[in-house]
């Protein structure tokens, strides 16, 4: 069973090369190209292993026999090899570009959908920068790995072997010699893997905290610049910078040790052999040129071993890449489609609120509980309370970016979990407390959730929100927004996500806190506009001004996680001290913080300034 | 219904191919900067290339001594039946192979060291440059593409140096130095082997050309990819409310495919050069073999010799593929070098003052002198109107004359647009005037140190951003060297305490990303006593208080009277119950001062205030 937060992960297992299995899925539509770059890459190193053994048929042939004649079949051939290595080469480089991109990119893609299909939840714990850094860096390191690591991994061990196999064949004593030689290198690679594939995992976490540091940074350069904190932000940055580096240099150290390891074995052997082989062709058991020939393919086999170290790390940090990965694939989307939902038709949408709960799991109190709340079909609810209050939580509960950890959410008498999660999001549209656009033009920001609405619905919806400065901007609906285009101010994106929100007329409309940047100027447009909405569809609105509150046909009062009055606004004011000193459009002043009585409620949510007005007026 | 390319609409700001004269100057530029990184390294590196000449000539010992051992010590062993000759090359590979791998080892070291503190000089550079460009510059930059600079095109150059560099060091010495050896064994042999050269000059010269273009694309597509991820995960709330996951998955796809095929395109450039040196390299070999064999057979040259010598040829074509693969490496971290040195070339529009004049304790005398401002937009084509003298952005103020006097609180009143928040962010010098004197004390803002300015005058606006760690590091992030109880004091004075306190943590509480944890109205009450706690002269405040409800905003207000009281305060609300507070209050109306005077004055009077604040009575039911 899942988690009420509505993310379930497995435990992360110890970095093993296990997932690096997990990939097979997405190797496997590219199989052919794999198995063709691996073909070409043992190809061209079966052609590399000839071409000594020509030249040692040159040698023992025309050159032993001064035979001049005799070396054109020889050239021509080793010619034949020479062309075919490169071509060999060629097809590999071509087969593993197809391959390991088409990889990547499906990986990508994967990672992505992935991620935009698990839970508002699962996304308030993750930090921006670890995400990114798994769906670019690590799936990078995952394309080298299929596209040439793994690939060399197999044919240098294959080539090897081939080699060896040979090198017994031409003289065993020495063959065995070179084989047994080998026995160090694997028990230090084994010893390296442990150790590499700790610092790798550390690398590749803390590059994703730098990410993250540079967003903040980023995103919050206003705060950053109006407080002149530059040396605080810079200073925790490079504090990770720094940190990073030491890793860094960590991973260097093991790797410059292993690379000379794996430098130092074959020349050790080179040496030996070249000792061994005297003494054989002294005894006459091989000739001069089976010697060289058997060094010449010796040395052929060097690079085979030299870079079987490079391989292993590169692999092993594959193995963490691909941990890193499954961590976030392994989370499941909780907010999904039940098995066997269907459509459903649903009416006037009347929307009702059953006992409903919700906690964050890491909090010992819920933040709401046993909410009960009616909405009818037309009728506009506004929902008052204390800063922090659980407004916003409720808010998210309707098109269940959460779900409720207690009771129910029902429309039109249907659970909405048993909905289909679009068709639900399709009739619940929502204005957030804080507005984000992206950077699209004016009109896809508008249609996000309706791509296909008429120019007429979009004119319908800017003339409520009064965002008819969009037309001023200077392409009109297609100046691109957000980010990467023109910038608004906080008055013009709450007006846009207002427009956004309206448009379509969705059955249940959820606004939070949508007029709080406006002036009251423009904020009296949008309410006279609004109000004609508001009466076509089932709405909750979130207020803190009794101007907005007057949108509303009754009010709901939140009060210590739970609704504790439903009300016509001016009776609520009449008879609820508590209300009242939400929305008293008095600020009476000073003195009141002194000698504060006990509230008849809990003093939690309010705060006790309040109820101290409250009992005053 | 829109279509597959048009749902970025038009921005300012678009990316073109370059031409080739740019992209000689964009090549120039970054390999200056890759120059700059370089330069405090260089008596290490000539160090290093010593120790890389003699790591690579014990290297090479080992065919020499091989072929050596073929034509002395195995005749000596096999006539005299003599040991001697072959225990002392054995020895002496066995020495060779040691230093070889000590060398080897230490140079790995040292060269991973030095592109490491490359790597954090570079990050510390760009992050640093990014930090002091003006707002200006971030409004269009997108954060998505400072994280790309940051990381993905870091991380190329990071490949360079991880497989580059030090492959290259001992290429290009292996192919020296086996080059001379190859002449000086037989000179002959040794030109057919350098006929290889005109041609890898003239495959390298290809390569270089089709690579620059396309690995430059492949910066560009990748950092669209980013921005991509960011901004839709960073809105996730409102991409999952509005059903947007099938189109940005959509969206997505398309910028990947476009960064796959961009690879594509550099990768295939690869797969022709890389086999195109091996082939030249075969080729040669094959020479070799064949023109060897003749000399041998003609008895011009010894078997041990031409053994040696085709050891070496294979030596020296090897490397040459760790060249072209450096080569790869190089023009892909040249390409992301190019786009880091541009964020480094990009010049503040707010430039640190020279010689600063230093202002320990200012008194918050704030006067701005016939100001004039304008919002310039950022474009290539807008700077060489600049360039040209004509300048076309609409000016927001045109000629404002202000003066506010120590402790003054001022309300800056008006409909949307009038030029509040401009000259706010002028006032806390967010922006230079196009004309005129923003001062503080008599000094002009652009001759303060920024420590200085910001230790004077701070500004909180709407967006109360938090960066993720506990309640008291963000409010802490007023004034770093803040006692635990100067942090807990000053959320008691702004009424935040109390909801600090039934956190489960209490002020250690993390807000989690992005402040995710706390509602609007809670991160604007840590906005504001994170501003008290930095303790300015002057305080800016624009819309500070819109998430607030009514309780809240009535504590803040009434804190404000005691935080204000000795300090100069521009305040800029919709609400004009911050009015109350005003010593005096300022209306704007299209940039311009239309009036200006005590809050009851104006109310008495049937002004344009006087009609808003009606209008704002009325609101309130």
């Amino acid at each position: 069973m899942a988690n009420d937060l509505g993310v379930s992960t497995t435990p992360a297992a110890t970095p093993r090369l296990g997932s690096l299995k997990r990939l097979w899925p997405y190797i496997r539509p590219y199989r052919g190209l794999v198995l063709l770059t691996l073909f070409g890459a043992l190809g061209a190193t079966l052609v590399q292993i000839a071409i000594p053994l020509i030249t040692q048929d040159v040698i023992d042939g025309p050159i032993a026999d001064r035979d001049k004649s005799g070396l054109i079949p020889l050239g021509l051939l080793a010619l034949a090899f020479g062309v075919a290595e490169a071509l060999l080469f060629f097809l590999r480089r071509w087969a593993m570009t197809k391959s390991s991109l088409a990889m990547e990119r499906d990986l990508r893609d994967h990672i992505y959908g992935h991620l935009l299909g698990l839970p508002v939840a699962f996304h308030d714990r993750w930090s921006s920068g670890q995400l990114l850094s798994r769906a670019t860096s690590d799936v990078s390191s995952i394309r080298r790995f299929v596209g040439f690591s793994a690939i060399f991994l197999v044919v240098n061990i294959v080539s090897c072997i081939v080699i060896m196999v040979l090198l017994i064949g031409i003289y065993w004593p020495l063959g065995i010699f070179i084989a047994v030689s080998a026995i160090p290198l694997v028990v230090t690679g084994m010893r390296f893997e442990r150790r590499y594939n700790l610092v790798s995992r550390q690398v590749q976490d803390q590059q994703g905290e730098i990410a993250t540091d540079v967003e903040e940074s980023v995103l919050g350069i206003r705060i950053i610049k109006a407080l002149g904190r530059r040396g605080l932000v810079f200073g925790r940055f490079d504090s990770r910078a720094v940190q990073l580096q030491r890793l860094e240099l960590g991973k260097v150290k093991l790797l410059a040790f292993i690379w000379a390891i794996f430098e130092l074995q074959p020349q050790l052997v080179l040496a030996g052999v070249l000792v061994g082989g005297a003494f054989a062709v002294a005894g006459g058991a091989m000739t001069i040129g089976t010697l060289v020939s058997f060094i010449a393919l010796f040395t052929v086999m060097v690079w085979p071993i030299l870079s079987i170290g490079w391989l292993l790390a590169s692999t092993l940090e594959a193995g963490t890449a691909a941990d890193r990965i499954f961590e976030l694939l392994d989370a499941q989307p909780t907010i999904v489609d039940t098995p066997g939902v269907r459509e459903r038709r649903i009416g006037a949408g009347r929307l009702r609120l059953e006992a409903v709960g919700f906690g964050y799991p890491d909090a010992a109190t819920p933040v709401l509980h046993d909410v009960d709340l009616e909405i009818a079909p037309g009728e506009t609810i506004a929902l008052v309370g204390a800063t922090g209050s659980g407004k916003t939580t409720l808010t998210a509960l309707i098109p269940r970016l959460y779900d409720v950890t207690a009771g129910r959410i029902t429309i039109d008498g249907v659970d909405i979990r048993d909905l289909p999660v679009s068709q639900l999001r399709s009739q619940v549209a929502t204005a957030f407390e804080d507005a984000t656009l992206f950077s699209m033009s004016a009109r896809e920001n508008l249609t996000l959730g309706r791509p296909d609405a008429t120019d007429d619905e979009v004119a319908e919806a800017i003339e409520v929100a009064q965002a008819s400065f969009v037309h001023d901007l200077p392409w009109g609906l297609d100046t691109r927004l957000g980010e990467q285009g023109m910038s608004l101010s906080g008055g013009q994106r709450q007006r846009l996500a207002l427009a956004r929100a309206v448009l379509g007329r969705p059955t249940v409309l959820v606004l939070d806190d949508p007029l709080s940047a406006l002036d009251v100027h423009t904020e009296s447009l949008v309410e006279e506009a609004l109000s004609r909405v508001l009466v076509r569809t089932t709405a909750l609105v979130v207020a803190h001004r009794p101007s907005t509150v007057l949108l509303a046909d009754r009010v709901a009062l939140l009060e210590g996680g739970t609704i504790t009055h439903i009300g016509r606004h001016s009776d609520l004011l009449a008879t609820v001290p508590a209300y009242r000193s939400i929305l008293s459009a008095e600020s009476d002043g000073d003195g009141a913080s002194q000698g504060r009585p006990r509230g008849d409620r809990e003093p939690s949510s309010g705060g006790r300034q309040m109820q101290v007005e409250g009992v005053r007026r | 219904m829109t279509t597959q390319g048009d749902w970025r609409g038009i921005a300012t700001e678009d990316v073109d191919d370059v031409s080739s004269q740019a992209g000689i100057f964009l090549r120039a530029r970054s390999r200056r900067l890759l120059g700059e990184l370089i330069s405090p390294h260089r008596r290490q590196v000539r160090w290093l290339l010593l120790v890389i000449i003699v790591q690579n000539l014990a290297w090479l010992a080992g065919p020499w001594l091989v072929g050596l051992g073929i034509d002395n010590a195995l005749p000596a062993l096999m006539d005299d039946a003599s040991v001697g000759p072959l225990i002392w090359i054995g020895s002496a590979m066995l020495v060779a192979a040691g230093l070889d791998a000590i060398l080897r080892y230490a140079f790995l070291r040292r060269t991973g060291q030095i592109g490491q503190e490359m790597l954090l000089t570079l990050r510390r550079k760009v992050f640093s440059h990014v930090q002091r460009l003006p707002l200006a510059f971030h409004e269009h930059y997108t954060s998505g593409r400072v994280i790309s600079r940051l990381t993905s095109d870091v991380d190329a150059l990071n490949e360079l140096l991880d497989e580059g560099l030090d492959g290259l060091l001992t290429a290009l010495f292996s192919i020296m130095t086996i080059g001379i050896v190859l002449i000086v064994l037989d000179p002959p042999l040794g030109l057919v082997t350098m006929l290889a050269f005109p041609l890898l000059i003239l495959l390298g010269r290809w390569f270089q050309t089709n690579s620059a273009r396309a690995y430059r694309r492949t910066r560009e597509t990748v950092a669209m990819v980013i921005v991509q991820f960011v901004e839709s995960l960073g809105g996730i709330r409102a991409v999952q409310a509005f059903r947007r996951e099938p189109r940005d998955t959509e969206i997505f796809r398309t910028l990947n495919e476009d960064n796959r095929k961009a690879q594509d395109r550099a990768f295939w450039l690869m797969s022709i050069f890389v086999p195109g040196v091996q082939l030249i390299g075969n080729l040669v070999t094959v020479g070799v073999l064949m023109y060897g064999a003749i000399r041998v057979m003609d008895g011009d040259m010894k078997l041990g010799v031409l053994a040696a010598f085709l050891l070496y040829v294979r030596r020296f074509f090897d490397p040459m593929s760790d060249v072209a693969m450096f080569y790869n490496s190089y023009q892909s971290a040249v390409a992301a070098l190019e786009k880091l040195s541009g964020v480094l070339e990009e010049e503040s529009s707010v430039p640190p003052a020279r010689n600063p004049q230093p202002m320990r304790q200012a008194h918050g005398d704030v006067r701005f002198e016939g100001v004039e401002f304008g919002y310039a937009e950022r474009t290539d084509a807008s700077r060489e109107r600049t360039l040209a003298g004509v300048n076309s952005d609409p000016i927001v103020l045109p000629d404002l004359d202000l003066h506010i006097p120590p402790g003054q609180t001022v309300a800056l009143v008006g409909a949307t647009g009038a030029g509040k928040s401009t000259l706010a962010r002028l006032a806390g010098r967010f922006y230079d005037p196009r004309a005129g004197i923003v001062s503080l004390d008599g000094v002009d803002l652009r001759r303060l140190s920024d420590e200085d300015l910001r230790r004077a005058v701070v500004m909180v606006t709407q967006e109360s951003f938090l960066f993720s760690g506990s309640v008291a590091d963000n409010i802490g992030f007023g004034r770093p060297e803040a006692s635990r109880s100067e942090i807990e004091h000053a959320a008691r004075v702004i009424g935040a305490d109390e909801f600090i306190q039934k956190l489960p943590e209490g002020y250690d509480t993390d807000v989690r990303k992005r402040g995710g944890r706390l509602s609007a109205g809670q991160r604007q009450l840590v906005s504001f006593a994170r501003a008290f706690l930095a303790d300015p002269a002057v305080l800016i405040l624009d819309e500070a208080t819109s998430s607030l409800d009514i309780p809240s905003e009535r504590l803040v207000q009434r804190a404000l009277r005691t935080i204000l009281a000795d300090r100069t305060a521009i305040i800029i609300a919709h609400r004009l119950s911050t009015v109350e507070i005003a010593d005096r209050v300022l209306v704007m109306e299209s940039g311009r001062l239309i009036e200006d005077g005590s809050p009851y004055d104006l109310l008495a009077g049937s002004g344009r205030f006087a009609d808003l604040h009606t209008a704002w009575r009325d609101s309130l039911a």
